[in-house]
């Protein structure tokens, strides 16, 4: 952080009258002794509004801090005043005619960042610049054009936020860049790849979200590797859709390409959290380059026209349904104007007998209501039983294979551009970027079980 | 070679930092439990690390260097030791409240002000001993004080910490970890520099042992303890020396660093009188000589050599070798001539220095890992006056060889340039690992405050003043009253401090306390009789206390169980859940023979030595070893004595 109003940063009630009789400030070099006879030296730091207000922190000399009471400091005296300037050295990107003209779109993700100590947050540093000074080898992969589209947190991303995003990206397209590369916070880089996966269609280019498990402010951090993968298949790859570029282990060995319909976070913090669902991934970056393993994709082609189709309708929602669900669950919904649900049923997609005439009551009042799997794994077959014909009977639209949340996103987007029940039908269970697919290849369900032998083999003889 | 050295004209200045595994039932950041290694893995994980900003925008040097290396990191894993926050996928649980509390309990008793507010921060470590790339590290405690010879010694600061990872190998660009020790809780004392010679660095290192283990919180054992030494003389500057195992060791690496550091003094004097006065002054020229040595005559020097050390090795393309095609470079230094066989510490020169660094940072480590002019090797002179030639070196320079992978040898040809440079100051900030010669080597530069910044994953933890006077109330004895007060009943110092550091004296406590034990003879007991029962394996440490002091009130009720106390121990070691009185009643002590004296006599009229030389003494000697078999514990031997030498004075 540089310079702040509030010379206090953080500190409120006891701690802050205190700090202020004191006459020292956040920044301060001081000198405190303790009513123990102990001398403490050094920096006091702002403190997170989330904290007491008892104490304050002190950064030590030797890098330490520390919090000290303020009914146990005897004497503070300010020997000096140092504002500390967090910057990311910047060196201007080096550019070479051979390379591929990548453009990073910011929305807040984590790639190259630095601490906010009031909340203990990652500040992301983004430009080409900042980046080339953290990830130096970016400079042997492209010329990179760097935008800031807004500054939000990945869980705070919306429908208004999907809209600038997706003109962005056509924007871009059309100046002539190479590849697209998003940087996104993980939460919900599933969803926004999803919905630009309907917004801009046609890519004449790689479109690619990218981010991080373990934030920049790391040793250890995947930032790095992951943008490194990121721009070179934004850059250099063949896949022209929208992707997410990700860990495949948790090892540092390569990224995997996700397709954005079909890709979902798995684990809340395992730098290999993103796996596709239902089917395979489309290939491997690493290194040496790429390993394309689902041969049916969009290649690149820079005579295709893009399609940026940034409409919604944020009136949709997802209903995770459980037993002993009540009906006035769905009427509230209804009540309160969603002209859209998605539910996330059991097994091949069902909800409990109570629930129906509630459901009959929201198409009625011309609520569209689509069935997908919270297994997430598998299609509906509302077929097979007398229950699922019923729910067929009173509106309900099967969307096979679509995973919960992408069917969300679906049908935000839908709904932007009619409400025409048939035509929301008809949208709905027509793919356009295999959020449904014809088939489900068997190893596009596995979940490896430890424990058993043949597991227990192949995993302590692989990178993890 | 100077190899003796008045440490009060150099200004020595030792400082420790001893570190000290708390005895917790899990580790510090997550539920695995703490304490358990293994030697197997059932999962590996690799890795890189990328320095990260300090807070103030700034990079740390260590980090930087460490990023030279390039280094793939490999962690081996498994199920029983570590979860997926040792692999650095899960953030940190909350600290774990017993190492905390054990924590502010050693402050205190290392007399330790308890700061109010705990802040774990993050402290950079490149090297990959830590898969997060740093430690989770708070102070506890500061400004303490123990009394320290006729003085006291300062304890600057108290840091509760999880440990590291154990090394398993290191060859190359590969780096191999086990996790099983990461996470650990230990803690770190902090002293003064204030230890002058290598005798009080000892002496104070096994102090504060003792004051650790009083608490009988800690780990002991192998790997338990260890320390990093930081050691200066006046004009050099602090090199600290890593993971010290033993005291002893402690002291003879103390005196080879002082020795190290004169040496690299006169070295920097020397520099500076041939005009090298500061690293703007240094100038290296560095030549690709890989031609002029493809043919030999240095075989040590040739593609097919390395390669074929290569694969007797088994190092892998990707993992251990670097990138690039085989090169030799030489780096010409002007005006070096003679300096890299100066005298460094005792058996090594200047160019261990730069072997030092070259196989750290370059990771260039095929032995001798480099080659220089002043030590070339012995029938190849005219290599060297080839060398010389090709790279216009004068009768002033020096020159050094490196080869290997060719990106490996531009970093050691900068690296090499970087040492001298360095030199013209002295001594570098180094760390340095130590070797059981008492000598070191150099690990990595010593890092500084900029590698630290706060755990943005841990929220700080305000410590309830109430709950700190508790455990103060509660603290055992400080070693040194313990020492006066068992010197006072006549126990040796030497006994005293065994039991202390091996938690031995709070059973003697308990035995005088509880069974109304004698102090000395308990202390005795428990530094002589089990430690010999224990080297003669019994299994001692499975009996209970509470055995200890039920047999401890059977001698007070009947002193002649005392006499047949090994006896005793043995059966109690044989089962452990017996109870002391039912393992004498077993063993059938306590109680006097009704016909002893009899028998004794019967003895005495019968029993003879199979070489008598005629005097009372060695008949009596013998009739007690045999009167005593069957009645040790039963009857007291002065009481067999006295019936003995009663008859024999009879009978002469
Ligand atoms: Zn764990």
């Amino acid at each position: 952080m540089t310079s702040s109003p509030d010379p206090l940063k953080g500190y409120r009630g006891l701690a802050r009258e205190r700090l202020a009789a004191w006459g020292v400030r956040v920044w301060s070099d001081v000198r405190v002794v303790n009513t123990a006879g102990s001398t403490f030296e050094g920096v006091i730091l702002p403190r997170s509004e989330t904290f007491d207000d008892l104490h304050v922190v002190l950064k030590l000399k030797n890098g330490y801090n520390v919090g000290l009471h303020v009914d146990r400091v005897a004497t503070i005296e300010e020997v000096g005043y140092r504002e500390a300037h967090y910057k990311i050295p910047e060196q201007e990107f080096p550019r070479r005619d051979d390379l591929p003209a990548v453009t990073l779109l910011g929305t807040g993700g984590t790639i190259a960042s630095r601490l906010d100590y009031r909340t203990g947050a990652v500040i992301p540093a983004f430009t080409p610049g900042e980046l080339y000074g953290a990830v130096p080898e970016l400079a042997d992969l492209c010329n990179l054009t760097t935008k800031k589209i807004f500054g939000v947190f990945s869980e705070n991303m919306s429908w208004p936020e999907y809209a600038t995003l997706a003109r962005a990206i056509g924007e871009e397209i059309q100046a002539g860049a190479d590849g697209i590369v998003i940087g996104h916070g993980t939460d919900t880089m599933g969803h926004t790849a999803a919905v630009l996966s309907f917004m801009v269609q046609d890519s004449p280019v790689p479109i690619v979200l990218v981010g991080s498990q373990r934030s920049s402010d790391r040793p250890s951090s995947d930032a790095a590797l992951n943008l490194i993968h990121a721009v070179r298949a934004a850059g250099e790859g063949p896949i022209a859709e929208v992707q997410i570029c990700m860990f495949g282990p948790t090892s540092d060995r390569y990224g995997l390409l996700h397709r954005g319909t079909r890709c979902r976070k798995m684990h809340s913090s395992y730098r290999s959290t993103f796996r596709t669902i239902g089917a395979i991934p489309l290939g491997m970056v690493g290194r040496e380059g790429f390993t394309i393993l689902d041969p049916h994709f969009r290649r690149r082609d820079p005579s295709r026209r893009v399609k940026v189709d940034p409409v919604y309708d944020d009136r949709v929602t997802i209903l995770y349904y459980h037993p002993g669900m009540k009906p006035d669950v769905v009427d509230a919904l209804v009540d309160a104007g969603y002209r859209g649900i998605v539910i996330a049923g059991t097994g091949l997609g069902h909800v409990n007998k109570p629930l129906y005439p509630a459901l009959g009551r929201a198409t009625a009042a011309g609520v569209h209501v689509m069935m997908t799997v919270q297994t997430l794994w598998g299609f509906v077959q509302m077929y097979v039983y007398e229950t699922g014909r019923e729910l067929l009977d009173l509106g309900i639209v099967p969307l096979d294979n679509m995973l919960p949340e992408t069917a969300l996103m679906k049908l935000g987007w839908v709904l932007g551009h009619t409400h025409d029940r048939e035509e929301v039908t008809r949208m709905m269970q027509t793919p356009i970027a295999h959020e449904i697919t014809e088939r489900e290849p068997h190893n596009g369900y596995l979940i490896l079980q430890g424990g058993l032998p043949e597991v227990e083999e192949f995993v302590t003889s692989h990178w993890k | 070679m100077q190899d003796s050295i008045d440490y009060r004209a150099v200004g020595l200045k030792v400082g420790l930092e001893v570190h000290q595994q708390l005895l917790t039932a899990r580790k510090l950041f997550c539920r695995c439990p703490a304490g358990l290694y293994t030697r197997e893995h059932d999962g590996t994980v690799l890795r890189h690390m990328r320095p990260t900003l300090s807070e103030l925008g700034e990079y740390d040097g260590t980090a930087l260097m460490e990023f030279k290396t390039r280094k793939n990191i490999v962690y081996l894993l498994h199920r029983k030791t570590t979860c997926t926050y040792e692999m650095d996928d899960t953030p940190p649980f909350l600290v774990n409240e017993e190492a905390l509390e054990i924590a502010v309990e050693q402050c205190l008793m290392l007399g330790c002000d308890i700061v109010d507010e705990v802040h774990i921060a993050r402290k950079q470590y490149l090297d990959g001993s830590i898969p997060t790339g740093f430690q989770r590290t708070a102070v506890v405690g500061v400004n303490g004080r123990i009394p320290f010879r006729d003085r006291e010694l300062t304890i600057t600061q108290v840091t509760l910490e999880e440990d590291s990872c154990r090394e398993v190998s290191d060859r190359g660009h590969l780096i191999v970890w086990r996790t099983d020790r990461l996470g650990m809780p230990l803690i770190e004392t902090v002293t003064g520099a204030e230890l002058r010679t290598p005798e009080e660095v000892e002496e104070a290192i096994l102090l504060i042992g003792r004051v650790c283990r009083s608490t009988g919180h800690v780990r002991t054992g192998l790997g338990a303890s260890r320390q990093d030494v930081n050691v200066s003389v006046a004009g050099g500057r602090r090199v600290e020396i890593k993971g010290v195992p033993r005291a002893a060791l402690a002291a003879r690496l103390v005196h080879g660093e002082a020795i190290r550091q004169v040496n690299l003094l006169r070295i920097r004097d020397e520099l500076h009188r041939r005009g090298l006065r500061s690293a703007d002054d240094v100038v290296s020229h560095v030549h690709d000589v890989t031609e002029l040595f493809r043919e030999g005559p240095l075989d040590l020097l040739t593609e097919a050599r390395w390669r074929s050390w290569l694969e007797s090795t088994g190092r892998r393309p990707g993992f251990e070798v670097g990138t690039g095609p085989f090169s030799v470079r030489a780096v010409r230094l002007p005006g070096l001539a003679g300096i890299l066989a100066h005298p460094t510490q005792p058996g090594r020169t200047f160019a261990h220095e730069l072997a030092g660094r070259v196989r750290v940072i370059a990771t260039l480590d095929q032995p001798p890992v480099l080659l220089h002019s002043e030590a070339w090797p012995a029938g190849a002179g005219e290599s060297l006056e080839a060398l010389r030639r090709a790279t216009g070196a004068g009768p002033e320079d020096a020159l050094v060889v490196v080869w290997g992978a060719a990106d490996d040898t531009e970093t050691a040809a900068s690296e090499i340039r970087l040492r001298v440079e360095d030199a013209t100051e002295g001594v570098p900030l180094e760390t340095r690992q130590p070797f059981p010669d008492g000598s070191t080597d150099f690990e990595r530069i010593l890092p500084g405050p900029d590698r630290m910044y706060p755990d943005t994953d841990s929220p700080p933890h305000a410590l309830d003043p109430a709950h700190v006077e508790r455990l103060r109330a509660a603290l055992p004895e400080p070693p040194w009253e313990r020492e006066a007060r068992y010197a006072a009943a006549g126990v040796p110092l030497d006994e005293t401090r065994f039991l202390i550091r091996r938690g031995g004296s709070r059973l003697v406590d308990r035995l005088v306390e509880e069974a109304g034990a004698d102090l000395k003879r308990a202390a005795l007991f428990v530094a002589r009789d089990l430690k010999a029962a224990r080297r003669g394996g019994l299994a001692v440490d499975e009996i209970p206390d509470g055995a200890w002091v039920g047999l401890f009130a059977l001698f007070g009720e009947r002193p002649v169980l005392w006499e047949a106390r090994r006896e005793i121990v043995a059966a109690l070691a044989a089962s452990p859940a017996l109870e002391p009185a039912a393992a004498v009643r077993e063993l059938g002590l306590g109680e006097p023979p009704g016909d002893w004296e009899a028998r004794v006599l019967e003895l005495a009229a019968t029993a003879h030595p199979d070489h008598p030389d005629g005097s009372v003494e060695q008949r009596l000697r013998f009739l007690m070893g045999r009167a005593m078999r069957g009645l040790r514990g039963r009857v007291p031997a002065r009481e067999v004595l006295a019936v003995l030498r009663g008859q024999l004075e009879v009978q002469a």
